[in-house]
């Protein structure tokens, strides 16, 4: 943050020598502080096109960036195959990532601050084991929904039971003198239910749909497909300006909820509709690219980080951040065995845990 | 109907019942009006209800009974309603936080969903109370980075910044050191004074109390054992009853009232 001031507590009183220009210092000061945080995130959002770009380049058939850039721009001038390899193969792919990454961290970050937990995130509190319950449903026994396309029918399942798993959150904050702490408990709970249900599942399944369970479970980016872009993209598109909208409250909330609610804010109603939004963003995330733990929990750190936690700039900052690790994950997963595509849901911890110690590390005495 | 800003405001507590779910903690209390301009002290033995007490003036614990502030019913108000008048800050301080003291200051001031107040406006206000509070130095800093009275004092910030016209501070000086401990109550009592609002202050320090408040309020089992100015509150026999020691309470060479605690009976 700012130079320390040793002086802070003699400070004269208003009145004593001259307030208009120290008061114009300050107000100046804390103008740098807001430009500072948005540069900040305008480089976390070149960092993420960086990303994006080197994730389209990456693949089998290599394309060089100078390719991927004119094949983006100008389509028309590439020859037949490299377009096809830009658009209908690699593009999807790669923005399914940066989609997935910002999705997961905004609901990481929101759900850190409404639960007052640093741990909190969707796989922490039973999403991605409800969802894979869900996957596991539709994959073992064969259930199918009507009325909807066969490849649309597990990410659907999936989808309703991490939905359903975060509505039994709900219910659960909704129930009288319901503290923060048996929240996160119960999630806890969820998580352990639906795995021992997710193993049940899988001590009676064959083992071809074992197979495909698993591959399921360890999250891959390789189901990406414009329709489902579509939606998660209309997903984050509308629920992203909520919490947006929100984040003088959810700020305010980090002062506890007594406090927040002593300055007006109807705390049970924020901590609703924030839970609302983290079950849409991560049962669809979920649901189209299997478990892929650690982005919700850390982008939200690494955004705390770099710009703190005023929610007008953590928020953004974290979606940014999970979009650019997801981006670089995927990156990895395509060139760490060679010739291999590992799930990118393996990748995912690998990568961001070292990035994210070293920026514990070097950022450990400041804000 | 918005009191009067130029009068000292009333607040008049009737039959008031409060508690956590089915556990009454206040039954029936009732309490001559509160007056603005001076500092009002709730103190009384541990469990006694001083924090409930505060909790539901600020609308935080569900309430039966009447809590008037002049023309204004307070109860039956909602959370945004109550905000409007009554600030609250609460003994425990947040932990690791990362924000900055202007950053929380603001957020008092801009997470209210009625504030028709313009950014520019928004920061000159939270400057404005960190300077009343001697700590603009402090703006930039990281709340987790202050001393323990800077961050009571950071916190004192977000609840004058809203301009309250009733305070209720839960123990603002139970973890600070003696000089911060005067200088919190130093600034609140002439917060009370220049701004003509209410304040009510729970404090655990009898002479504390009885050095800034101009009124003390003792409570015992959720009822008013004394009330009155701090000769007429803290007496030994108050102190045998109440508190159960054996106390004597002496003017000192300045006239400040003292208590001195002989031993627990």
């Amino acid at each position: 943050m700012s130079q320390p001031s040793a002086r802070a507590e003699q400070t004269a009183p208003p009145g004593a020598g001259e307030p208009d220009a120290a008061r114009h210092a300050h107000l100046a000061a804390y103008a740098r502080l807001v430009r500072r945080r948005l540069a900040i995130l305008g480089g976390l959002g070149a960092l993420m096109l960086v990303a994006l770009v080197l994730d389209i380049a990456t693949g089998p058939s290599n394309l060089s960036v100078h390719t991927v850039v004119i094949g983006l721009l100008d389509p028309a001038a590439l020859d037949a195959p490299a377009r096809v390899i830009i658009w209908e193969v690699r593009l999807p792919y790669a923005l399914m990532a940066v989609l997935v990454g910002a999705a997961l961290a905004l609901a990481g970050a929101e759900m850190q601050t409404i639960l007052n937990n640093p741990l909190a995130s969707p796989f922490t509190l039973g999403v991605s084991s409800a969802a894979s319950f869900g996957a596991a449903l539709a994959l073992v026994l064969g259930v199918s929904l009507p009325l909807l396309p066969a490849d649309w029918n597990l990410p659907a399942f999936a989808f309703l039971f991490a939905f359903g798993s975060v509505l039994l959150l709900q219910a659960l904050a909704g129930l009288r003198g319901t503290g923060v702490e048996t929240l996160v408990l119960f999630g806890i709970a969820l998580v352990f239910t639906f795995n021992a249900l997710v193993a049940l599942v899988q001590f009676v399944a064959s083992q071809e749909a074992l197979q495909q369970l698993v591959f399921w479970s360890m999250g891959s980016l390789s189901r990406a497909t414009w329709p489902k872009l579509g939606v998660l993209g209309i997903m984050l598109l509308a629920v992203a300006p909520f919490a947006l909208r929100a984040s003088w409250r959810m700020t305010a909330l980090r002062l506890g909820e007594d406090r927040a609610r002593s300055f007006g804010i109807s705390v049970a109603r924020l901590r609703f509709f924030s839970l609302l939004r983290v079950s849409l963003l991560a049962a669809t995330s979920v649901a189209f690219v299997g478990t892929i733990g650690f982005i919700g929990l850390v982008a939200p750190h690494i955004a705390r980080l770099l710009v703190g936690e005023d929610h007008r700039f953590f928020l953004p900052a974290s979606m940014l951040a999970g979009a650019a690790i997801m981006s670089l994950a995927s990156v990895a997963s395509k060139t760490l065995v060679p010739g291999a595509l590992l799930p990118v849901g393996i990748v995912t911890a690998l990568i961001g845990v070292p990035f994210f110690m070293a920026l514990v590390f070097s950022r450990r005495e400041r804000l | 109907m918005a009191p009067n800003p130029l009068a000292a405001p009333r607040l008049v507590i009737d039959a008031l019942s409060a508690g956590y779910g089915k556990r009454r903690i206040l039954d029936g209390l009732s309490l001559p009006a509160i007056e603005g301009g001076g500092v009002t002290a709730l103190i009384g033995p541990n469990a006694a209800g001083k924090t409930t007490l505060l909790r539901a003036l600020a609308g935080l614990v569900p309430a039966k009974g009447s809590i008037r502030l002049d023309g204004t019913e307070l109860t039956g108000l909602s959370v945004a309603g109550h905000a409007r008048f009554v600030t609250y800050m609460p003994q425990a301080l947040p932990q690791r936080v990362a924000l900055t003291v202007f950053e929380a200051t603001l957020s008092a001031l801009m997470s209210a969903r009625d504030e028709t107040i313009s950014t520019p406006e928004a920061h000159a206000r939270a400057l404005a109370a960190l300077e009343r509070l001697g700590i603009a130095d402090l703006a930039l800093r990281g709340l987790d980075e202050l001393s323990g009275g800077q961050r009571q004092l950071a916190s004192l910030a977000q609840s004058i910044v809203r301009e309250p016209t009733v305070l209720l501070l839960d123990e603002p000086t139970s973890a600070l050191d003696i000089h911060h401990q005067l200088r919190v109550m130093q600034l609140v009592e002439e917060l009370a004074r220049e701004r003509a609002i209410i304040v009510v202050i729970v404090l655990h320090d009898i002479a504390q109390a009885a050095r800034y408040a101009r009124r003390i309020v003792v409570l015992e089992n959720g009822a008013i054992a004394a009330d009155g100015t701090p000769h007429e509150a803290i007496t030994p026999q108050m102190l045998a009853r109440v508190y159960r020691v054996e106390a004597r309470v002496e003017a000192c060479s300045r006239g400040f009232l003292q208590v001195i605690v002989d031993r627990a009976v």
